[in-house]
């Protein structure tokens, strides 16, 4: 088996100033009944970041990224990427513009293999029709190839050529989360939005997942936005970090200065004048 | 032996009908899991379309079949815009509980418009459709039936393998959260869903009607007979569901043939039951196993 080299061909020719995933949130709230799941929320991500958001359980984290993914539609406020305001529009437009994400319980299709649930996501490329595609034409043909030729790269690139062929629903857990960040990256995302990433990994998976999320952003400078408990892995991949408690954002800054800040000491351990 | 393939045939080719229309059903319910209890009315929607264009329009046959479809399908987007597109979201049975509603409304209208009497369509079908297969004459209705049936069959097939928005169907019915972040429009995909189930079942409609006449009462009852053609395919299998449909159809033409007449509508529902006790998930239905 060839080993994988250089960078897969879906990034080159894409350095980052070419693939801009500029991401503005301006005061954005959101409730589910009585329950204020976010409120008045300001983030800035910039191209080639890796953003980080942390937060205690029920912090509002999850409903943040699906804010910007679509899934939810907030109530106040204001989601900017690349100068367009995104926040009423729907996942599916959202995919087409180039915001991509995992799921924090995995989304994936169990009954299909691999390669069928990485090909679903290249349907958003897919320029042939019904007719030359029900009889298999010759352009057909060669989109095919084309489009698995990048899927063996990002098959490479996470190192998962002996499941190939494998139904995903027979895979262990940590596997099943580097598929679905392999579907995720086939629709060649310019912004990557990861729920938990390594939620439910074992210590080698989540090494490896930090390599693979690492490479992604320094060598190809894919944007990314991620969710996550783990703070050791957090604070030692993030450029910055935002901390969310209660729906609320108590600071943002680079990892050394988040840890020392009074509010999130407050939000993890608890008060001392409490006690 | 000339009885038997006599029955064998017109089981055949009814069950075929039957198919169809259950495979509109399997539809709705493999995409957005909603049973539609207003599968017969829109059988019977099918069948007035027709009787319109045919004998009110005056229609050529081919354009009015045409149009009946085009009528069904617009319906179907109808039905899925205006009455259940307010309703994703909301708790599944919610959702049953309004095609029982529109069953009735369907069906009101239908009865206020046209009254309960039985119509026929016009003898269309050229004689010589008929086919003689040694002593056995196949009549041109179940020639026509079948031939519209196996199109329908080969069309939907490469719909589903080929067709994004087919693909796109299949992976909502699967997952629908990851089919939303793969860029599927989820919302498209229920309202095609609904719109070609309406398509189907209306076809259906046409030739129940050319072989038994239109009647709302009993194109509706028919609209019923999907439930024991899909437990017996599973409820999720578009291949079980014409598998199923073929089953039934051939019972019922045996046991009206070879037992009693009037046994022959009780006795699908009799295999509904037994099949419930032996095998719930039917015969190609999707027994879920879950890793835990």
């Amino acid at each position: 088996m060839k080993a994988f080299r250089g960078q897969p061909s879906i990034y080159k020719n894409k350095e980052k100033a070419r693939r801009p995933a500029d991401i503005q949130i301006k005061g954005l709230s959101l409730s589910f009944g009585g329950v204020r799941a976010l409120t008045n929320v300001d983030l800035e991500v910039k191209s080639g970041e890796l953003f980080s958001v942390i937060g205690p359980n029920g912090a509002g984290k999850t409903s943040l990224m699906n804010c910007i993914t679509g899934f939810y539609h907030p109530e106040a406020g204001k989601i900017i990427f690349n100068g367009n305001e995104i926040q009423n529009l729907h996942p599916h437009e959202l995919v087409k513009i180039g915001i991509g994400r995992t799921f924090q319980n995995i989304e994936l299709f169990p009954g299909m293999t691999v390669i069928s649930n990485l090909f679903l996501a290249r349907h958003i490329h897919y320029s042939y029709g019904f007719l030359p595609a029900c009889f298999f034409s010759r352009s057909v043909k060669e989109e095919e190839i084309a489009h698995r030729r990048i899927l063996e790269e990002i098959i490479d690139f996470l190192e998962i050529q002996s499941v190939r062929n494998k139904p995903v629903g027979s895979l262990p857990y940590g596997m099943m989360k580097r598929i679905e960040l392999g579907r995720a990256l086939a629709l060649e995302p310019d912004l990557l939005v990861l729920d938990e990433p390594f939620a439910g990994m074992n210590l080698e998976e989540k090494e490896d997942m930090v390599r693979f999320l690492l490479e992604l952003n320094r060598a190809w400078g894919q944007t990314m936005i991620l969710v996550e408990h783990d703070m050791a892995i957090v604070m030692s991949i993030s450029r910055r970090i935002a901390v969310l408690n209660f729906g609320e954002k108590l600071t943002e800054g680079a990892p050394g200065e988040v840890v020392k800040h009074p509010e999130v000491i407050k939000a993890y351990l608890g008060d001392d004048n409490n006690l | 032996m000339d009885f038997f393939m006599q029955l064998l045939i017109g089981g055949l080719s009814v069950g075929f009908v039957y198919g169809l229309s259950a495979m509109g059903f399997v539809m709705i319910f493999k995409s957005s899991s909603v049973l539609n209890f207003a599968h017969g009315e829109l059988l019977a929607l099918g069948g007035y379309f027709f009787l319109i264009f045919i004998t009110i329009v005056k229609l050529p046959v081919i354009l009015a079949f045409i149009f009946t479809l085009l009528a069904c399908f617009i319906t179907g987007i109808l039905i899925e815009r205006v009455f259940l597109r307010s309703l994703i979201g909301e708790k599944l049975i919610f959702v049953i509980m309004l095609t029982v509603g529109l069953a009735a409304m369907f069906k009101g209208l239908l009865l206020l418009i046209f009254g309960g009497n039985l119509y026929t369509y016009p003898d269309f079908l050229p004689a010589a459709m008929g086919i003689q297969l040694g002593v056995v004459q196949v009549p041109p209705v179940y020639v026509a039936t079948f031939g519209i049936g196996i199109f329908f069959l080969v069309l939907f097939g490469l719909f589903f393998k080929f067709s994004s928005q087919g693909i796109y169907m299949r992976s909502v019915a699967d997952n629908q959260r990851a089919s939303l972040s793969l860029g599927v429009n989820v919302r498209r995909v229920f309202a095609l869903s609904w719109a070609i189930a309406a398509l189907v079942a209306g076809m259906s409609g046409v030739v129940l009607g050319i072989i038994n006449g239109v009647n709302v009462h009993d194109l509706s009852a028919l609209g019923l007979k999907v439930f024991p053609v899909i437990i017996l395919g599973g409820l999720d299998s578009i291949g079980g569901a014409i598998v199923g449909g073929l089953i039934i159809g051939i019972l019922e033409t045996f046991t009206g043939g070879y037992i009693s007449p009037s046994l022959r509508d009780v006795i699908p529902y009799i295999i509904l039951v037994f099949i419930l006790l032996v095998k719930p998930y039917g015969l190609f239905g999707l027994k879920e196993i879950e890793r835990v």
